[in-house]
């Protein structure tokens, strides 16, 4: 199956990302884990109790067969499952856009988990304004290959309405990190970042 | 591979319905080798109608196991690797005592003075086996359907003696639907004239019943397409309809032929006790929640259901793992599709195996590295 953009992103920078941000021997949940490739290296190099939630069947067995505690079921009902607090850090690294009601399942993640990884493709990325001022349609690029009438994205956010959210809902914002292709960019984030890694906390 | 029932004798064992009984067997197999730090031994459960004889060739009699896909050689529960343990269950008929077992006091036949056993009772058993072979900690308990039941209640009663269960097309309860399919069973042998109350130790066993017994089960362990597919409307050794009553179509010869097979190898008492033990599954039962019943269980749980499993539903998987969630317990779950009913634990053998495989390497690692 086709990886989506995001975790293509950080696949690409071998988890750096996510290394630097989980500690060892965290408590960790993945959802829309895949095929459990990050929740093995993650139990495998950091010792982590990782576990992952994924809807796709095929993905579910192959992450199971490697492994992974991984749970076949929709993201944003089985959250609800999970007691409070249960985890370290709950990661969000391909579909916040594709969720049907993604304030509800953010609530939900910083209710399980003391901290949320959220990433997300960023709508404000300056090839996205050019391409829909130019074209004058429904913007497609690199980022957002998809026709208007096949896209699995549901919602466009830009790294500042994230910023927005994160205010409003009290939510403090304990590290951000805003990538074009594989370098960091820390410059005017919401037109330069082509995909913007949020870690927020629960207060 | 050939392999041999051994048996074990207990002095006592008290069943959860108040009677102690005395002198108990347990019929046995075993795959493979245990190590010598005895952390690779893996408990095979069987369903309802299985016995020990769960992987290999029988000395006795040259037959199979009944999860000869599964365990061997390289297969998922890997005899290379894990050494691989599987009991009759307790009310069985194939070695371990049970209705058609001598009543030591009275040197007759229990027949229906058996005491009615669990699946708890079952597990008692199964662990005082496990104490035998000398083993403190199983890496898995593993089972499908009734085997499945005894993986939950091993986790729930033994939380320190299971690293691991995987639970396969199985239930934390039994629903209205699935006792009622007992109870066809069960008054099927018990309104057989030869039935005699149980007693027919000697005489003609009620063979009509228990076949009859056995060919609802069978349905139930298929489905529609399934069935549709084996046998659609296809008439057997005609080409027209008789207009008589003779087994015409090939689904009925079959049901027939599983029937008349059954009644050779198993016992109608014993259908009725375990049936029983089945129906009185209720993981939950005493407890405020399933939840609650899963607190003190400390393994990892593999759950696997199957799309076309109309006996044991995903929705019955699904409440055992959102119960485990809830309690934050180490769980991977998932659905294989399958269009072989509840048959399809014993025959979606190739997704299965990778997900046997898997976990129980992951499982294994941790035991070793802890």
């Amino acid at each position: 199956m086709k990886r989506p953009f995001v975790q293509n992103v950080l696949s690409r920078l071998d988890y750096k990302i996510i290394t630097s941000i989980i500690p060892p021997q965290s408590r960790v949940l993945d959802l829309g884990c895949g095929d459990g490739e990050l929740i093995a290296w993650l139990m495998e190099n950091k010792d982590v109790d990782a576990r992952g939630v994924e809807l796709l069947p095929d993905l579910v067995q192959a992450a199971i067969s490697r492994g992974a505690s991984v749970y076949q079921g929709d993201i944003e009902t089985s959250l609800n499952d999970y007691p409070d607090q249960a985890f370290d850090y709950v990661i969000l690294s391909q579909t916040l856009q594709q969720t049907r009601h993604p304030l509800q399942l953010l609530r939900n993640m910083l209710r399980v988990g003391k901290r949320a990884i959220v990433a997300f493709p960023n709508f404000g990325h300056y090839s996205v304004r050019l391409a829909h001022l130019f074209s004058g349609r429904a913007p497609r690029n690199r980022l957002f290959p998809y026709e208007w009438y096949d896209s699995p994205n549901l919602h466009f956010l830009t790294v500042d309405d994230f910023e927005m959210l994160c205010a409003k809902e009290n939510w403090p914002v304990e590290r951000t990190i805003f990538l074009a292709g594989r370098r960091e960019v820390k410059q005017f984030p919401n037109l330069t970042a082509e995909v913007a890694v949020f870690v927020i906390t629960s207060r | 591979m050939v392999v041999e029932t051994q048996i074990v004798s207990f002095p006592s064992l008290a069943l959860d319905c108040g009677v102690t009984l005395s002198a108990v067997d347990c019929a046995y197999e075993t795959y493979g080798e245990l190590n010598a730090a005895r952390t690779n031994a893996i408990l095979a459960c069987h369903a309802f109608s299985g016995d020990a004889h769960a992987a290999g060739v029988s000395k006795e009699d040259g037959q199979q196991g009944w999860w000869k896909d599964m365990i061997g050689p390289g297969l998922a529960f890997d005899t290379d690797k894990y050494f691989v343990i599987c009991a009759n269950v307790l009310g069985g008929c194939r070695g371990t005592t049970g209705p058609g077992s001598v009543n030591p006091a009275t040197h007759a036949p229990f027949g229906m003075t058996f005491p009615v056993v669990t699946i708890a009772d079952m597990v008692r058993l199964q662990k005082l086996l496990i104490d035998h072979l000398g083993i403190t900690r199983l890496l898995s308990v593993s089972g499908g359907s009734m085997g499945g039941m005894q993986t939950l209640a091993w986790a729930v009663l033994f939380p320190d003696a299971v690293a691991s269960v995987i639970p396969i097309a199985t239930t934390s309860r039994h629903s209205a639907q699935q006792i009622a399919f007992n109870e066809v069973g069960r008054q099927s042998i018990m309104s057989d004239p030869d039935f005699c109350e149980g007693n027919y130790y000697g005489k003609g066993a009620p063979k009509r019943g228990l076949a009859v017994a056995r060919m609802v089960g069978h349905i139930t362990y298929m489905s529609d397409d399934s069935m549709k597919e084996k046998f659609g409307r296809r008439l057997r050794q005609r080409a027209e309809l008789g207009y008589d009553f003779s087994a015409e179509f090939e689904v009925e010869s079959y049901l027939r032929y599983r029937g008349s097979q059954f009644v050779d190898r198993f016992d109608a008492n014993s259908y009725l006790y375990i049936t029983k033990a089945m129906d009185y599954f209720d993981l939950a039962a005493g407890h405020a929640s399933l939840g609650a019943a899963f607190e003190k269980t400390r393994a990892r749980f593999l759950v696997i259901s199957f799309t076309s499993d109309w006996l044991y539903p995903t929705y019955q998987s699904l409440e055992i793992v959102s119960a485990l969630r809830g309690r934050n317990r180490d769980v991977a779950y998932c659905e294989l599709k399958s269009t072989y009913g509840h048959d399809a634990f014993l025959l979606e053998v190739e997704a299965q195996s990778d997900l046997v495989r898997g976990f129980l390497a992951s499982t294994f690692a941790r035991v070793a590295h802890a």
